[in-house]
């Protein structure tokens, strides 16, 4: 019922908006909560395991029963708040778990069977048989019960995440958070102040209190106003502080104000990572309810929110109205009520000494002990000091006293402490490094304190990082004390609820305590009390108040739960933010990518480059097709690759050569200048890094190359050695991967190709096998090296990347006339498998240099990195995996990667493992296919015949075991 | 996580590399128990630790963190190749 | 040989414009790493002030003005930018051309540093980076280089590899941040 006159909404915009299909009236400023509330809509949701009905209970982001489900199709977005939505004009809000509809729910059935649903019920029923965990019980009790769905189908909404940097971060922004903020501010420090509320004003905007002679509300006003016009002060409204981390690193949400959120790019809300020097927490403090029974009923809510709805959105919550405490919150509610004319039936205040001096009817001492009604709440039952009584009411406000919202005091790890006075967990001191807490999140509880808190705190965080005090001082405001009676649950007939939202009773906690699961880490996991998305916000410090009786312990001793992020349920999208497509894995793309896909070549990732993997022409339908006829036009006439993925490395100064000795196995300081040299690196531990080739520019300049996976770690390597093994090296290492487009041009005729285009022609004396050295094409300053991936005469040639996509396009076109063309990564595979060139298949990381058959580089004239580990026996045993060829020889010619090696006639368990394929292919050249392999003695078994099988793929192979290099064993067409 | 880089100044966590103990690499070419030490052995406690990081997004520096494990407090960070491992 | 056509870093790329948002693509001509030897950065400070007139920049900034700049560019390490090396450098420092391995773009706007915001995890208020200042950072996860070149230009520079991602990661955030203009705080 809405409320003439009174409230914060913008009655000039009337907003429409449906739920459950129906159509409702709001206006701008409701939430979704409050403008059902006016509409008189009290059922909005059934509990998660026994279907109860359930209304709004609170009015903030703890809500536990109005959860609803925004939107529709792909974008539908399960589980909100409806205490935190928005109204719009086109809102689509559903409710959920509920079939088929919210009033008519079929599976209310559970209710009924609620004596036999309690705490450990799953553990104890769903035990056998075993195989029905997965696929009947859960499958099952998901569906029975549970939150809201997504839509399965790809959502399209986006969240972004930003950084931000302040001095001194407020959290909150109430009484407490605005003079925090405003102090820091004035002192001269760089604040951000966040409030997750789409206005500024916590309690302000929902009281009716006076600070400074206005009202709450007019004040609050001023001052946002006053900090909005300050520069150093950020306001970041609709955002929750959802964790603190290491280093003052605090995560934080920020949904996008639903006008904004449809335009065309906005995103849907924002991950923000603050980094802040100092944090003022000044967070509130949330109501907590009273465990009596049928206390879950739509229309009994929480007495704060209750008067949030009246004063701030001009909407009440019901035609009659009971109100139930155990501090003055009661009786300030009361107030509000009938100053907004509504009526008020009873003020029960269970404190036996209270008094009261409104006109209401009175019942000091007495408690709520039961609720009648059906989809709602229809009358209240009262134990009195005289007897029970019975009164008709359609909303019943409780509260059973203010828990200081400490979460994010102890994210941490510390614990908040016990205040027996105040019957509240204190946030612990010092527990987060640079965060200080203000206002009622420290206890604080009247207005007045809380403004005096926040303008104290607010001014020590900045007097803290060398900022003067601020010549301030806090307004006046109320200072009503806090006087509170402990009363946690009433006895009685009938179910008390704690967790509304997982649906947790004081029965299951009384249970869990009898069946000895005192501490409160097991009473929470056995009971799932405090484990839905409320994260136990409104009933965890209820719920071990119950643990503490039912044990004997008391409160101080049974402690808390662990607070851990986030604070809010946080969407995965939003944490993902900019995790999507290039933002998951930057492309990186090389000069010929344009050409390559304009010729039709499917991209393959190789880390995070794109490589074309093959060259399609007409008439060819299988990548085999391709892949075949471009390694037969590198055998037989010239192939073209764009090979710039590799890493390429210049190292200059006085000590190159020495540091190049030392993190390569062989020599490289003997290397004339214009030769290359193929060179291997160590980890440590003795095994491979990596391999590539080495070429000496001049006397102080080397360029090595690294493999394309490898080339990140190299560098990192190789810094790690100038910096930390060998600081008093002379050495400067710096990646010119980038700057280089280097293409391979290799067969028979590569040296034609080249001398077409180069400025001076070469000849096999001047540019021999393993030469290097700088060259003119067209006038382009270019390198070239005499290197061979294939196994074929072949050239790498290098110019500046600027110049890449013209000299691809050149040099294919040349060796398209020459009966060649451009040939991809499948083909660059076979025809390394042929010579038995390695790559990271073969050196994975577990492998040696003995392993791979090049214990010769190990140099014994000097040290190198893992040399020490290189020669243990253990890493050249003969009984080790070793490299070797391998060829199908039976009826199956079927070779995987991947598949393990067994002797012939062994059974194929993991006890007679033999080895491993590690690269397998159809060798065009011969004919037939091929493969490399890691085998025990491998070299010592030439000729044998071994049993490949893969068990994943179901494959079976009889293979002869052959010399690694399959093709032109004595290398004379790489010197041709 | 925040660390301090002495040539860049205080950086998110994922500008960084962690590599693992700073300790002296032992010399000589020949195996020997203290090479056990350098490449395998940890005691792993809990505390105060002294760890090799690279500034890999940022400078490039190598650097010598020590950080307390249990309040996870940063308790210096010096270049490399000025601490030495 | 027929000429070899220039291919810049973000070629049909850019420029793109979002509201009062432009990127645009620098082609910064000449770029030469400089790496000092042992001992050598202040002999090499005087080569570069005598042959350039641009001192060695410290840690974090940018120095010279538009025909010739340095920029630090990490540990012991910065870019000569414009001119041709001088030979008298190459006695001081490690010497690499590095002209081609950039992508190197420039963001302007009122609301530029809210771009920045959402591609790198720097402290960029004005009273911290101000014009003249450098860092080597994570732009969305790539090694990239942010420098503020005016109170509302930045320069940011990649590898030439990673342009389109840059761009499109840009261009994103652009957007992003001009959708949210006028919004009610």
């Amino acid at each position: 019922m809405r409320l003439e006159g009174k409230g914060l909404i913008d009655r000039a915009r009337p907003v429409s908006f449906h739920f459950d299909g129906r159509r409702y009236e709001g206006f701008a400023g409701d939430t979704l909560a409050s403008a059902l509330l006016a509409n008189g809509v009290r059922m909005v949701a059934r509990s998660f395991k026994y279907h109860r009905p359930r209304g709004v209970m609170t009015a903030g982001s703890e809500e536990p029963n109005a959860l609803v489900t925004v939107g529709r199709g792909a974008a539908q977005e399960p589980n909100l708040r409806a205490t935190t939505v928005e109204v719009h004009e086109g809102l689509w809000a559903q409710s959920q778990n509920r079939w088929p509809t919210l009033g008519l729910d079929l599976l209310a059935v559970n209710d009924v069977f609620a004596p036999f649903l309690g705490a450990g019920f799953y553990y104890k029923t769903f035990m056998w048989p075993r195989a029905f965990w997965e696929r009947v019980y859960e499958p099952l009790i998901r569906r029975a019960a549970g939150l809201g769905a997504l839509s399965g189908d790809a959502c399209e909404d986006s969240y972004e995440r930003a950084h931000a940097h302040c001095d001194v971060l407020v959290i909150g922004a109430g009484p407490a958070g605005l003079m925090a903020a405003r102090a820091a501010a004035e002192a001269g420090a760089d604040v951000i102040l966040a409030e997750e509320d789409t206005r500024l004003g916590g309690r302000l905007l929902a009281e009716t209190e006076e600070v400074d002679g206005l009202a709450g509300v007019d004040w609050v006003d001023e001052i946002a106003a006053e900090l909005a016009a300050m520069p150093n002060v950020r306001i970041m409204t609709r955002t929750a502080v959802t964790g603190v981390y290491d280093g003052g690193t605090y995560g934080a949400l920020e949904r996008l104000a639903p006008d904004i959120a449809a335009r065309g790019h906005a995103p849907k809300g924002c991950f923000w990572r603050i980094v802040a020097r100092r944090t003022v927490l000044a967070a509130g403090a949330l109501e907590r309810a009273i465990a009596f029974p049928n206390n879950d009923r739509p229309g009994v809510m929480m007495a704060g929110a209750v008067r949030a709805y009246v004063n701030r959105w001009g909407a009440a919550p019901g035609q009659s109205t009971v109100v139930f405490g155990n501090n003055d919150s009661a009786h300030r509610t009361v107030a509000d009520l009938q100053a907004a004319g509504v009526h008020v039936a009873a003020l029960v205040d269970a404190r036996p000494y209270a008094r009261c001096d409104l006109d209401v009817p009175f019942y000091p001492g007495a408690q709520v002990c039961g609720t009648g009604g059906r989809r709602g709440l229809e009358a209240v039952t009262l134990a009195t000091t005289k007897g029970e009584d019975r009164i008709a009411a359609d909303c019943l406000a409780v509260s059973g006293g203010w828990n200081p919202t400490v979460h994010l005091a102890c994210h941490m790890g510390a614990r908040p402490t016990w205040d027996a006075a105040r019957q509240a967990f204190l946030p612990p001191a010092d527990a987060v490094p640079g965060m200080r807490v203000a206002g009622a999140a420290a206890g604080a509880f009247s207005t007045l304190a809380c403004l005096e808190s926040g303008l104290n705190e607010g001014a020590a965080a900045a007097v803290d990082l060398g900022f003067r005090a601020p010549d301030m001082a806090a307004p006046s405001a109320g200072k009503a004390t806090y006087d509170i009676f402990p009363l946690w649950q009433v006895p009685g007939r009938g179910r008390a609820w704690l967790d509304f939202q997982n649906d947790v009773t004081v029965k299951d906690v009384v249970q869990a305590a009898t069946e000895n699961f005192r501490s409160v880490e097991h009473m929470k996991r056995y009971t799932t009390q405090g484990m839905a998305p409320d994260q136990g916000k409104n009933s965890n410090v209820a719920a071990l108040a119950v643990l503490a009786e039912a044990s004997g312990q008391g409160i101080a001793e049974t402690g808390t739960t662990t607070f851990r992020p986030p604070y809010v349920p946080v969407p995965i999208a939003a944490m993902g933010a900019g995790g999507k497509g290039k933002g998951f894995a930057p492309e990186r793309r090389t000069t010929s990518h344009a050409e390559s896909i304009a010729r039709g070549a499917p991209m393959i990732e190789a880390g995070l480059w794109y490589r074309p993997s093959y060259f399609p022409q007409k008439a060819e339908t299988h990548w085999r097709q391709s892949c075949d006829r471009e390694v037969a036009m590198v055998r037989g006439s010239v192939g073209i690759c764009d090979v710039s993925t590799l890493g390429k490395i210049d190292v200059q100064g006085p000590d190159a050569a020495r540091f190049l000795d030392f993190v390569y196995t062989n020599m490289f300081s003997t290397l004339k200048v214009g030769r290359v040299r193929y060179g291997l690196m160590l980890r440590e531990d003795g095994h491979v890094m990596d391999d590539g080739t080495c070429a000496r520019l001049g006397e102080s300049h080397f360029i090595l190359t690294t493999t394309t996976a490898a080339a990140g770690q190299v560098m990192r390597h190789l810094e790690f050695v100038a910096q930390v093994l060998r600081p008093e090296w002379d050495v400067r290492i710096v990646s010119v991967t980038e700057q280089w487009a280097q293409f391979a041009v290799a067969g028979p005729q590569a040296r034609m190709l080249l001398n077409g285009m180069l400025d001076a022609p070469i000849d096999d004396a001047g540019f021999p096998y393993m030469a290097c050295g700088a060259v003119g094409l067209g006038g382009v300053a270019a390198r070239l090296f005499r290197i061979s991936f294939s196994g074929e005469h072949a050239y790498e040639i290098a110019v500046p990347a600027r110049y890449g996509a013209a000299l691809f396009g050149a040099l294919v076109k040349r060796a398209e006339d020459m009966g060649g063309g451009a040939y991809g990564l499948e083909a660059l595979n076979v025809l390394r498998i042929e010579k038995g060139f390695i790559t990271h298949a073969e050196i994975h990381g577990r492998v040696t240099a003995y392993d791979i058959g090049m214990q010769g580089m190990m140099s014994a004239k000097k040290d190198f990195v893992g040399k020490a580990a290189a020669t243990r026996p253990g890493l050249m045993d003969p009984e080790r995996e070793r490299m070797v060829g391998l060829k199908p020889v039976g009826a199956v010619k079927e070779l995987l990667a991947g598949a393990h090696i067994f002797d012939e006639h062994a059974e194929a368990v993991s006890d007679n493992d033999q080895g491993y394929v590690t690269s397998a292919c159809y060798s065009p050249t011969l004919g037939h296919v091929i493969g490399i392999g890691f085998l025990r003695r491998g070299p010592e078994r030439m000729g044998e015949r071994v049993r490949v099988v893969d068990h994943l793929r179901k494959s079976e192979t009889v293979c002869e075991v052959t010399p690694l290099v399959a093709f032109d064993p004595e290398g004379g067409r790489l010197r041709g | 996580m925040r660390l301090g880089c002495p040539i860049c100044g205080e950086r998110d966590r994922r500008e960084f590399y962690y590599q693992g103990a700073a300790l002296p690499r032992p010399e000589g070419e020949v195996w020997a128990p203290e090479w056990d030490d350098y490449i395998h052995n940890r005691d792993n406690l809990p505390g105060a630790t002294r760890d090799l990081w690279q500034h890999e997004q940022g400078c490039g520096a190598w650097l010598i963190v020590t950080r307390n494990t249990v309040t996870h407090e940063v308790l210096g960070v010096a270049l490399a190749t000025e601490a030495g491992a | 040989m027929a000429d070899f056509k220039v291919q810049t870093a973000c070629a049909g790329l850019l420029p793109v414009t979002v509201g009062d948002l432009r990127l645009t693509e620098v082609v910064p001509g000449r770029v030469t790493s400089l790496a000092p030897y042992l001992g050598s950065a202040g002999a090499l400070s005087a080569a570069m002030q005598a042959a350039h007139g641009v001192a060695w920049p410290e840690a974090g900034r940018m120095t010279g003005q538009a025909a010739a700049r340095a920029l630090w560019f990490g540990r012991e390490m910065a870019l000569l930018i414009g001119p041709d090396p001088d030979e008298s450098l190459s006695a001081h420092a490690a010497l690499t051309d590095q002209s081609d391995a950039w992508a190197v773009v420039q963001l302007e706007g009122r609301q530029a540093v809210e771009v920045l915001a959402r591609l790198c995890p720097l402290d960029l208020r004005d009273t911290v980076f101000a014009p003249g200042h450098t860092a080597r950072t994570d732009v969305a996860h790539m090694a990239g280089s942010v420098s503020r070149v005016g109170p509302q230009t930045w320069q940011i520079m990649v590898f030439r590899s990673m342009a389109a991602t840059l761009v499109h990661e840009a261009e994103i955030a652009m957007a992003r941040v001009a959708a949210r203009q006028n919004s009610p705080t």
